[in-house]
């Protein structure tokens, strides 16, 4: 059976043999980071491409099918054109902290990629507090947000970074609770071990009525966490131009977008994980020939099924639903959902602890 | 708060909206006074695209200054020169043959629900949902299409002429009408799977951008968005023009005044048209398509007046006339300039949201505004 864990041994086999131990971490590190890099560069050419198609199926048309086959060379095309552009700085601008904001923002993003296990035994970091790690990383990016919408010295920029600072801030709250639910399960904040936990059957089937709940009440804080549509209340397009990043252009304005995608991306691969077993793959109770041939597909495409899965999920939302106004979006989190979840919670830890679940 | 609203304190957030922005759908700019999220006051400033189109009608012969209203509401392109021809005919006592005035009504009708359509899209865009924009534009390409080839033109067709329309029905038109009317009807449920039944979009225009019976006449508010408040504005039944005494349909009356009962107002307008295009399109009485009428056309002098119901709402022609062979004056009543100017009134108090949203349910468009 191919695994990618083969591959990540063999190598760390030999780079310490070869070198010395100080030197093969060293190499360690920057085979990681490239691998990290290159990653990201793939992610955000085919989620952005993704969301064209998607769009374009919803919208009874073609999407992008110039550049290259079928159009697949589009986001290619479109980044060296960002690439190309002239990245402006606004004369009323402060000047440091407008260019620092997308960097900001992209680190987040890239930070919080640590601990994700991408496939069996093949994650950067398995540290034993992953998803506290995660969640904590990933607040920080509303300071990127808000940074860049006071720095543009642009009324519809701070209009949108206060808005997104007031959501992001409140769904973050439903997210933490919803990742809590599941962690009363497991009893462990490390991703592996949440992947583990999930061995004879996904979290969502086992745990319940309230692993359902949490489920969909993690899709909408996120999808409102992120910033998309029909949260997408600091960028909307028809009230306030472009938000946050009206005055970000060229690369800038890429960085912004590119982290839009990555974060979609966490948040889809952390639900995966949490809720339906990450790279585990599918298992029908004791039925062994359907479970034997589940596990001869790799896991890493398990994992990114359920992702891309996620992925597509919120993407339908973008494209389907209007947008909420911004006191609606803050009703729903704290008159509805927070309560919801608060309560989920509790039934959750009741039925860990009497051992209600699968 | 409520004495706060409409005057400008130190704190408040002033901020330009247009002229290019993407809820204005053109030039408009409108000057918003905040105070943090709420609408304190909206002033419009217009003018950005004004072509002084009623001075230069002054230049041009009754036959030629028809064809520059269709630059007003380019939305609803055939209705403009209908009222123009009208008026013209008024003063000079042409009667138009019964063809004419069947085509004419039918072309008045598919417009209006080509500019619905279009309206449709592009309110659901203004609250955040693109996808409608395309599946109303699925319809109004057909509408175009059947446009397209009978007057040679798809948006701005000048098919009025005084005394009738330019030419004759092209022959497969009825046959491409009732295929529209086939395709509207499959597709109609699709508008209030995708939007209307949406509970975030209920919510989004549902008691939001209220305007009252006494306030839309106040305002002179005509059209769909007196009719979502109750009043009887529909042109077609008070004043009728044409044929329409003769044609069953009726006037789509909501009463709530909200941004919601103006978007039942148009949907069901919609269905309205259908019915009308439904009874002509298989009575389209045989004969001339146009009047005789002299080649050089010399309104006696006086004044004349008429108005028609446009997409958007009242439209009237006023022309006056010394004798000779160009008008001496020329005003147009818009629908859109009497509208926008409920704006004010009807955000106060509301989110920017809001604002997007009661602007999309009042229609407006730019150039019908300044002309």
């Amino acid at each position: 059976m191919f695994s990618l864990e083969s591959i990540t041994t063999i190598v760390q086999n030999w780079l310490t043999k070869t070198f010395s131990p100080n030197l093969a971490l060293f190499f360690e590190f920057v085979i990681v980071g490239v691998l990290a890099i290159a990653l990201f560069a793939a992610l955000g050419l085919v989620l952005v491409l993704m969301e064209r198609k998607v769009a374009a199926w919803i919208q009874i048309r073609l999407g992008p099918n110039r550049v290259g086959p079928k159009g697949i060379l589009q986001s290619l095309a479109d980044t060296v054109k960002l690439i190309m552009k002239e990245g402006l700085t606004p004369d009323g601008s402060d000047k440091f902290l407008f260019n620092l904001a997308p960097f900001i923002v992209m680190m987040v993003a890239m930070l919080a990629l640590a601990p994700i296990g991408f496939s069996k035994g093949f994650h950067i970091w398995d540290i034993n507090i992953g998803v506290l790690y995660v969640s904590a990383i990933s607040s920080v990016s509303v300071i990127g947000i808000l940074m860049a919408g006071w720095a543009s010295n642009n009324k519809y920029s701070l209009l949108g970074a206060m808005r997104s600072g007031a959501q992001m801030v409140s769904y973050e709250l439903s997210v933490g609770l919803c990742i809590l639910s599941i962690i009363v399960l497991t009893g462990s904040l490390s991703l592996n071990d949440i992947v583990l936990s999930q061995q004879n059957g996904w979290w969502l089937f086992k745990g319940h009525i309230p692993a359902i709940i949490s489920f969909v009440i993690f899709i909408i804080a996120v999808t409102a966490e992120t910033n998309r549509a029909p949260f997408d209340l600091s960028e909307a397009e028809s009230e306030l131009t472009a938000g946050f990043h009206t005055e970000y252009s060229g690369m800038k304005f890429a960085l912004f977008f590119l982290a839009e995608y990555i974060n979609i991306f966490i948040v889809c691969a952390i639900g995966a994980t949490l809720f339906l077993g990450g790279w585990m793959p599918f298992h029908l109770g004791t039925w062994e020939g359907f479970n034997h041939i589940m596990d001869y597909i790799p896991s890493f495409i398990w994992f990114f099924g359920k992702t891309f899965f996620l992925i597509f999920v919120i993407m339908w939302f973008r494209w389907t639903f209007p947008r909420l106004r911004v006191d609606q979006l803050l009703n729903l989190e704290w008159k509805y959902l927070l309560p919801i979840s608060m309560v989920n919670l509790v039934i959750m830890t009741l039925v860990a602890i009497q051992g209600w679940h699968f | 708060m409520v004495e706060e609203i409409g005057k400008t304190v130190e704190g408040d957030l002033i901020i330009n909206v247009g002229p290019q922005h993407p809820a204005t759908h053109g030039v408009l700019h409108l000057v918003l006074t905040l105070n943090g999220e709420t609408i304190k006051k909206v002033e419009p400033h217009l003018g950005y695209i004004h072509r002084s189109i009623e001075k230069m009608c002054e230049s041009l012969s009754y036959r030629q200054f028809i064809y520059s209203t269709s630059r007003m509401d380019y939305l609803s392109a055939h209705i403009n020169n209908h009222a123009c021809a009208l008026c013209v005919e008024k003063g000079l006592g042409i009667e138009v043959p019964a063809r004419a005035q069947v085509i004419r009504v039918l072309m008045d009708e598919l417009t209006r629900i080509a500019s619905h359509e279009l309206w449709w899209g592009a309110m659901a865009m203004d609250l955040g949902a693109f996808t409608p924009f395309f599946h109303a534009f699925r319809e109004r390409e057909t509408i175009n299409d059947i446009m397209e080839e009978t007057c040679g033109a798809r948006l701005t067709m000048n098919y009025n002429v005084p005394g009738g329309v330019m030419a004759d029905l092209h022959p497969n038109f009825q046959e491409r009408v009732k295929n529209f009317l086939k395709l509207y009807k499959l597709k109609i449920h699709e508008y209030d799977e995708l939007v209307t039944g949406n509970i975030i979009f209920q919510n989004r225009m549902k008691g939001v951008g209220y305007l009252s019976k006494e306030d839309a006449i106040s305002y002179g508010v005509t059209g769909p968005a007196a009719r979502g408040s109750g009043v009887s504005s529909d042109i077609r039944k008070l004043y009728p023009y044409e044929i329409y005494k003769q044609l069953e349909f009726d006037e789509i009356l909501e009463t709530e005044g909200d941004s919601f009962a103006r978007y039942m107002v148009r949907l069901r307008e919609m269905n309205e048209s259908i019915k009308i295009i439904e009874q002509l399109i298989d009575n389209i009485p045989d004969g001339d398509f146009q009047a005789k009428t002299k080649a050089v056309l010399k309104l006696p002098k006086g004044e004349f007046y008429q108005r028609v119901e446009t997409a958007r709402g009242e439209l009237g022609v006023y022309i006056v006339s010394e004798g000779g062979t160009t008008p001496y004056r020329i005003k147009f009543r818009s629908p859109g300039f009497s509208n926008l100017s409920a704006l004010d009134h009807m955000a106060r108090g509301g989110k920017i949201g809001d604002l997007v949203a009661t602007m999309g349910t009042l229609d407006l468009v730019i150039p019908d505004i300044d002309r």
